[in-house]
């Protein structure tokens, strides 16, 4: 008691000193993307399946022009947690692609692409990009983790703990960027974008990309399921890592019962 | 105090080997008859945390530098090999990028705990400064440690930090290329923090020996502050009380620490390292670690560098000088209500820095951090020696038996004894 009697007065002491030197928080230049519902958050998500797909989809047909996806191999394409296209489906993609190589003589060739190859680069290197582009488009394999906000204190405590963990910052900046081109006469200006002026003009448009399963083409649902897609690139092992979790902690609560019993045991006989 | 020597080994081939080298007797005398004090509380478990986590990040680590490549064109990349096609690869670096935090949490407990009881007064101070030098090398590590995945954050907070040392007068800008191999954070650097950061978990082992030593030596200090003063009343042999009281601590800190790799693996870390190093893009905000926060608050509060420079180290030095800068009898804070205040002060100080650290260095956020320094000083150099002279404390109990005898109303003898 005693103990809370001291705490409580540290705090009074050091709340009254915060608030006489309260610093004037500079007026945010930028405001934070709006939370989007995602099937993969929280302890429980999974990616939806036919979304991933999509998002593919729109990846490949639109963005693939500008943006590469290095550390992506065909093959992940069907991995288990992932889009899940079939094996036959991948081979038929990745020959799609023409692969640089070198023949048994040394001499570079080009061959058909096969499931374990990467997406080849548009650009041999990064400045050629840039020579196109203005500035070179960022590779967008973990693009989803490099990108992220704060949303100050006290909440970004809450985005930790269980119930309320809040992991999605990264993947609601890209939606939020794709469907940010707010202003009709600037292509190049983005309501999310630090700064506003970005080098990427509106990358979609309704109807842009036919999908199959009759998904409606807005320009909305574009933007969530690439976003989605780039989410899973950069996690392609977040369903893995998740499901471990559940039996790893199942497994630790029932352990820590019985290490509590036991402890409480032990010591009974002490005082 | 150190219960050895009394130990026969049961079985036959253990006499044999114990008359040559007598180990099982060091363990046994360390880890098993080992008396502790019987009114130790949960506050005391962190040092069997941190004995784990040292391990954790020994066998993650070792495991992670199979798959690594340390050169600036491939390190970016391996890493993100090593979350994608190495088998348990990701759970390998979430478990070792959490793991480095989840020691801090544990250390930071342990130091509060000494704060608080007075663990580093005589006949500790030995024990104190060694503590004081592991959290020396744990901040080492960890700082060479982020360093490795060669991200934005990487490569500029090496390049802030490895900056500092041309603050010295003369010989600065010499020190400074010195350690980065060349005229920049480059190749030599990361390859030299490599080779570092693999070695000095090794030291930090040596130095966690000379701990345990120095502390089986001097025995546990105890929430009442007072000494041992007899074995069969006021202690209970480690095992099994202290091993089953460490054990449920510890499973109950792997739940939290699982949380941190399983759900929210990417909480404590920063986005701009998922962004490869990039020498010509400087980040907006350049941000160490969490728990370097306080540290680079204080730095960041001074105007001069070189001043910057003393103050964030002089930080950490000042603890190793606690044993004789604190001049009061007594050890524990529960029998000092002055104290007690300062002290909690002092910790939401430590989380204020934190959060300073965190900001930007500019208007009301460097007024509030350069007040907070001040306290964090005056806490040590000024409060500590006076308060030891004016304060009055509470009656403190004569034995560690009645202390417990005061909290449950009853004794019971030493059982094993
Ligand atoms: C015409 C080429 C082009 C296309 C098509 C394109 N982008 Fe970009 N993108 C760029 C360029 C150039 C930049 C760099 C913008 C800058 O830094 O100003 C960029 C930047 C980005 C960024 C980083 C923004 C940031 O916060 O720095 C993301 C994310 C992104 N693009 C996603 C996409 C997605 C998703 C698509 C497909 C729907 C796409 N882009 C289509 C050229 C393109
Ligand atoms: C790698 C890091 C460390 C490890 C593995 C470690 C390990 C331990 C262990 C196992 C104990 C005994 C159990 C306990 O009392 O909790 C202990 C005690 C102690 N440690 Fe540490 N320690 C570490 C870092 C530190 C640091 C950084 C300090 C302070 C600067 C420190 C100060 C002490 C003190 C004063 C004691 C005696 C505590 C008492 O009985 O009151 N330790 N340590």
């Amino acid at each position: 008691m005693k103990t809370f009697k001291s705490i409580f007065t540290a705090a009074l002491i050091v709340g009254a000193a915060a608030m006489a030197t309260a610093p004037a928080n500079a007026a945010g230049e930028v405001e934070n993307p709006s939370r989007q519902s995602w099937s993969f958050a929280g302890p429980f998500g999974k990616f939806d399946r036919a979304q991933l797909q999509r998002g593919f989809q729109v990846y490949r047909e639109v963005c693939a022009a500008c943006h590469t996806l290095n550390r992506v191999a065909f093959r992940n394409l069907s991995e288990r947690g992932g889009p899940e296209f079939s094996d036959s489906q991948i081979k038929a993609l990745a020959a799609e692609y023409r692969i640089k190589d070198f023949d048994d003589k040394g001499e570079p060739i080009e061959r058909e692409g096969r499931a374990a190859d990467r997406f080849p680069r548009q650009f041999v290197n990064a400045d050629a990009a840039a020579a196109v582009h203005g500035v070179a488009p960022p590779d967008l394999s973990v693009i989803a983790k490099a990108r992220g906000y704060s949303r100050g204190f006290p909440l970004f405590i809450l985005d930790a703990l269980p119930g309320m963990a809040y992991q999605e910052h990264g993947v609601d900046y890209l939606a939020a960027l794709l469907m940010g081109y707010t202003n009709p006469d600037d292509l190049n200006w983005n309501r999310y974008f630090p700064g506003h002026a970005i080098k990427m003009a509106k990358p979609l448009s309704a109807d842009q990309v036919a999908y199959t399963d009759g998904t409606p083409t807005t320009e909305a649902q574009y933007a969530k399921d690439v976003s989605a897609f780039l989410f899973w690139a950069a996690e392609p092992k977040m369903e893995e890592r998740k499901r471990t979790g559940l039996n790893v902690m199942l497994f630790l609560l029932v352990f820590a019962g019985l290490m509590y019993f036991t402890k409480k045991k032990i010591w009974a006989d002490v005082h | 105090m150190s219960g050895h020597s009394t130990y026969v080994p049961q079985s036959a081939i253990g006499r044999w080997f114990e008359s040559r080298l007598p180990i099982l007797g060091l363990m046994h005398g360390s880890f098993v008859s080992y008396p502790t004090p019987r009114n130790l509380n949960y506050m005391w478990t962190f040092g069997a945390m941190l004995s784990f986590m040292l391990v954790a990040q020994i066998v993650t680590g070792i495991a992670l530098a199979m798959h690594y490549t340390p050169h600036v064109d491939f390190a970016f990349a391996s890493v993100e090999h090593i979350m994608r096609d190495v088998n348990w690869g990701w759970f390998m670096r979430y478990a070792h990028a959490n793991g480095a935090s989840m020691f801090f949490i544990a250390v930071y407990m342990h130091m509060f705990r000494g704060l608080y009881y007075g663990s580093y007064k005589a006949p500790r101070e030995v024990l104190w400064i060694l503590g004081v030098i592991i959290f020396l090398l744990m901040m080492a590590t960890a700082f060479m440690g982020y360093v490795l995945p060669w991200g934005q954050m990487s490569f500029w907070g090496a390049t802030v930090i490895t900056n500092l040392f041309s603050a010295i007068p003369l010989v600065g800008e010499a020190i400074t290329t010195w350690l980065w191999g060349g005229f920049s954070v480059d190749n030599p650097t990361l390859n030299r923090f490599f080779s570092l950061h693999y070695l000095l978990p090794f030291m930090l082992v040596g130095i966690v020996i000379l701990h345990v030593w120095a502390l089986h030596v001097a025995g546990q200090n105890n929430p009442a502050g007072v000494e041992v003063k007899n074995v069969q009343r006021d202690t209970v042999p480690f095992t099994p009380y202290a091993t089953a009281k460490d054990g449920f601590a510890l499973v109950v800190f792997l739940i939290f620490f699982a949380w941190f790799i399983f759900y929210v693996p990417n909480y404590l870390g920063h986005a701009d390292n998922y962004i490869d190093a990039n020498p010509l893009v400087t980040p907006a905000h350049i941000v160490p670690e969490w728990y370097f926060l306080p540290f680079y608050a204080i730095l960041r509060a001074i105007p001069s560098k070189l001043g910057g420079v003393i103050a964030m180290f002089g930080s950490i030095a000042v603890l190793a000088f606690l044993p004789w800068l604190d001049t009061s009898k007594v050890k524990s804070a529960s029998f000092r209500p002055v104290y007690k205040v300062f002290f909690w002060v002092f910790v939401l100080v430590a989380i204020g820095l934190g959060y300073l650290g965190a900001m930007p260095a500019e208007g009301g956020y460097v007024i509030a951090a350069r007040i907070l320094t001040a306290y964090y000083f005056g806490f040590f150099l000024l409060i500590m020696p006076l308060l030891g002279m004016f304060e009055t404390p509470k009656a403190v109990p004569a034995t560690i038996a009645d202390a417990v005898l005061a909290k449950h109303g009853n004794v019971v003898m030493n059982p094993a004894e």
